[in-house]
């Protein structure tokens, strides 16, 4: 049964979301106070979710992971936020930000949401600025734009390289205003256990009480999934420690649809992995691109020697120094997207090439910025992190190159939604990276605070209303019901099932092994065999962590031990997932690079013919083989190209 | 590396808290204070114990979810970095670490080195923002700003709500946070309309939840890992006093 229907208003590209908004239901404002929305997450979608429909006058409750909404890693975006406002007068648009965002997304993503997404960029700013955000300034005091990844206009605003601290401060500080007021409720150290789902709409949630590890229902007349995404699947990435999917997976086993979930980006500049104990990777903004230069030795025995230490960058003359992005790419130099970098750095450490101890970095460098600039103006752009890299690697990166190498850092992929961000279980929203919607096989650098803010504050506000206009008969939400009695019961289960295993193995060893499953099988270079191996090992995976995990502590206290695992049981499924989507899906586009399926220079060869189509994954049951929906995408105003950077 | 470490335990804030002595070895230099703390307890998980709790999130040292005092300092020894932007190689091999929770009375303690900072929310909840709803806002350009005040709003908008200030304060205060965000918003014209409403409220809070007061002895400048000047408390000070004494307007909203 395919029950994918994308909602998409008819009409004009540019008169789609205007006319929506036309047309669409509203609920009064005495209504409004009767209906409970709960929202999951506190990042930019989350609280700027929060914030805004607590304004409007509904009554939200909104669940906190961890202390205080301002932890949510949200706030670890450094570069910048796009928007179409051309302050620059460089040529830039509502229409271009939609093509550039599109093209980035290699033609993967649906044409709709993508002009919406542009359309209300500019808003974003305009609202950051009024709650008091500190936007970069000229000496005019004008706002500032910097250019990124992707992108031949300067269109990000920026705060230094704290942009996404300053946003999420300020939807934090517009969500304090509305917890002041009443109309929202903050529960922090709450962690989803499960979606209860009534009559088939989603009717409220369980979580669970970190400090004390008590179980508790909510109900609501919707909710709001804003947890972000999944990359710590592999483990080892920039997200966050406490970052999990398992929120989405939870409504994946409930019914609502999993789109994409092979696409995940690998950024291009995060700093090299050091040993075993390495706990996660710190990203180097994108930002650096627009200044710095990468290279490799142009001679393989150079790389050698770099490696072995006997040489070192500052050595190597000019005309030895590959600056191969730039070589290869003469259009967009340093800043062709992320994929297209991730890959060409991968690709010149795996023929050799690669400095560092492990022979997995290239060097960023800022030699000819200094040179051109003056050590105070890239001290100005980029002085923290400069700060950082020196306090990490303990090495100075204004006389010395920056070591950096990939890492798993975005996933586009997430819970299937429609136009209204609405998944396949009615009442059931998701909202920023937790959804699929904008960014296709790839996100465009300072895309995802642009999508996460935009979800929040412009576009739920609006469609969530359209649905609860007929929630109004529907009085308030009993959780003394059979659905949360039994919701309720298999959480207690599950934990208790957990905890109960006492086997041999360490939550962190089997996220390790599940990290290393992934990023050597369905990381940044698949192919077919590697896939079918991954397949089986993470089936095995799954029984050794059913049944050899060894958890500490106990249930009703606060047991950080149990809530990896709980997450750990869960992104073994999401990894089952990825790895199936990444088989079936026999192209390369975007984040997703099939080794198989390349053109003859080597780079990603799409296949528009085949796989111009949303994966979407229906969860059949336990031990059950998920089903994949196809949600085609149609191109009506744009001119389906082969990416070109060159 | 080889180290003796003499942690903070606590089972709950009613529980009688006891330092216990870990021995650790062979940590890298490279290894960051919470890697290695992660390496401890990956072996008491493997000899049946409880690990040690600690609050920890971004790890790249800007959400303000990771704080301990380390060897008497809040964040550690070194300048400028919170706790999970420590590296081992800022110690001494064989040295004797002595790890505990942020000790001060708005504070209490969760767990082991997990205490409780929603305190440092509800000043912010009392004011630290501007009232703009959603929509009908003007033009991000309509109202200029000059450079050298956004870079000022800035550098006081760059405190992370760790609460190391608190904790290195012997009055247990939290001016410096407070007066970031006051200073924050006091320094852009957005935040002018409601400066003195603000600042009166959010410190009249920050009295009512038991925060002690500031008798300048800046050990919160000096072990801010963000380093917030002190100059942001002068500036609220100001604020503070021109809106009792100049301002007519009541703090009631």
């Amino acid at each position: 049964m395919n029950t994918l229907n994308s909602k998409i208003p008819e009409g004009q590209l540019s008169e789609k979301w205007t006319k929506y908004k036309a047309s669409q239901k509203l609920v009064n404002p005495a209504n409004k106070r009767k209906l409970d929305v709960i929202v999951v997450g506190t990042g930019l979608a989350g609280s700027s979710a929060a914030a805004s429909l607590g304004a409007l006058g509904f009554n939200v409750k909104i669940f906190c992971i961890s202390d205080s909404p301002r932890r949510a890693h949200s706030i670890a975006a450094q570069g910048g936020i796009n928007a179409a406002k051309n302050y620059q007068n460089d040529g830039d648009s509502v229409d271009r930000l939609f093509y550039d965002t599109i093209k980035g997304g290699d033609y993967r993503a649906r044409e709709a949401n993508v002009y919406r997404l542009a359309e209300v960029s500019n808003s974003i700013i305009d609202q950051c600025v009024a709650q008091g955000v500190p936007f970069a300034r000229d000496y005019a005091g004008m706002l500032d734009n910097r250019s990124f990844g992707g992108a031949q206009v300067s269109r990000t605003f920026y705060a230094k390289g704290q942009t996404g601290q300053q946003l999420l401060l300020g939807a934090y500080s517009a969500l304090s205003k509305e917890i002041k007021a009443g109309t929202v409720k903050m529960y922090e150290r709450r962690e989803m256990m499960d979606l209860v789902v009534v009559d088939g709409r989603a009717r409220g949630i369980i979580t669970r009480n970190l400090q004390n590890g008590e179980i508790e229902r909510w109900g609501a007349h919707a909710v709001v999934i804003a947890t972000g995404g999944y990359g710590n699947v592999y483990y080892l990435s920039t997200n966050a420690m406490n970052c999990n999917g398992s929120a989405a997976v939870q409504c994946y086993h409930k019914g609502a649809f999993f789109a994409n979930p092979c696409y995940v980006q690998i950024h291009p500049t995060c700093i090299p992995v050091k040993g075993e104990y390495q706990s996660k990777l710190t990203l180097m903004s994108e930002s650096l691109r627009n200044d710095g230069r990468i290279w490799v030795p142009k001679k393989i025995e150079d790389a050698q020697a770099i490696r072995e230490g006997k040489l070192k960058p500052t050595e190597i003359a000019e005309e030895d120094r590959d600056y191969y992005l730039e070589r290869r790419y003469p259009a967009f130099g340093n800043l062709v997207p992320r994929d297209i970098a991730s890959r060409a750095a991968k690709e010149r450490c795996d023929a050799g090439y690669g400095v560092g101890a492990t022979g997995f970095a290239v060097y960023l460098d800022f030699k000819s910025a200094i040179e051109r600039l003056g050590k105070d103006k890239v001290e100005e752009r980029y002085g923290n992190l400069f700060q950082m890299y020196e306090e990490i690697v303990a090495v100075n990166p204004y006389e010395n190159p920056m070591m950096i190498y990939p890492a798993v850092h975005y996933t586009m992929g997430g819970l299937w939604v429609d136009y209204e961000l609405q998944t396949t279980i009615p009442g059931l929203f998701a909202a920023g990276e937790a959804n699929f919607s904008d960014h296709g096989a790839n996100r465009l650098g300072a895309s995802a605070l642009m999508q996460g803010l935009a979800d929040g504050y412009f576009v739920l506000p609006y469609t969530m209303q359209n649905y609860l206009s007929d929630q109004i008969y529907q009085s308030k939400i009993s959780t003394e019901t059979e659905e949360f009695a039994n919701a309720e019961k298999s959480v207690k289960e599950k934990l208790e099932k957990i905890m109960a295993i006492k086997g041999e193995k360490t939550v962190d060893s089997l996220q390790r092994a599940l990290g290393h499953i992934m990023w050597e099988y369905v990381g940044m270079g698949r192919n077919r065999e590697n896939l079918q191996k991954a397949i089986p090992m993470l089936e095995n995976l799954k029984k050794e962590f059913w049944s050899n995990v060894r958890v500490t502590g106990d249930l009703n206290s606060l047991n950080p031990e149990l809530e990896k695992a709980i997450r750990l049981a869960d992104h073994i499924e999401l990894a089952q997932i990825m790895a199936k989507d990444a088989l079936q899906r026999e192209e390369s586009c975007g984040g997703h690079f099939r080794e198989e399926y390349v053109t003859e220079e080597g780079e990603a060869k799409r296949n528009d013919q085949d796989f111009m189509f949303v994966g979407v994954w229906e969860y059949k049951g336990k031990d059950q083989e998920p089903v994949m929906h196809k949600e085609d995408l149609k191109y009506e105003f744009i001119n389906v190209q082969q990416r070109n950077y060159k | 590396m080889d180290f003796t470490l003499k942690i903070w335990r606590q089972e709950n804030r009613k529980a009688k808290g006891r330092f216990e002595t870990y021995k650790i070895s062979n940590i890298s230099p490279d290894c960051s204070f919470l890697e290695m703390l992660d390496i401890l307890n990956e072996s008491l998980v493997n000899k049946l114990s409880h690990p040690v709790c600690f609050d920890n999130d971004c790890r790249e040292g800007i959400c303000g979810m990771c704080g301990m005092y380390i060897n008497g300092h809040p964040h550690g020894p070194d300048k400028g970095v919170t706790t999970c932007q420590l590296y081992m190689r800022k110690f001494t091999d064989g040295e004797t670490i002595t790890i505990e929770p942020w000790r001060a009375r708005p504070f209490p303690i969760i767990r082991d080195l997990i205490v409780d900072r929603t305190a440092l929310d509800k000043i912010i909840q009392e004011g630290g923002y501007v009232s703009a709803t959603t929509g009908g806002v003007p033009d991000g350009n309509a109202i200029l700003i000059s450079k050298h005040k956004a870079d000022e709003a800035m550098d006081s908008a760059s405190c992370i709500g760790c609460g190391a200030c608190v904790a290195a304060c012997k009055n247990a205060s939290a001016m410096l946070f407070v007066s970031a965000k006051v200073s924050q918003l006091a320094l852009l014209p957005q935040g002018k309309p409601e400066a003195a409403i603000r600042v009166q409220n959010m410190v009249a809070k920050m009295d009512d939840l038991g925060f002690g007061n500031c008798t300048n002895t800046y050990a919160c400048e000096a072990e801010c890992p963000k380093q917030i000047k002190r100059s942001n408390i002068a500036r609220m000070n100001r604020e503070f006093i021109c809106a009792k004494v100049g301002s007519e307007e009541s703090t009631k909203r």
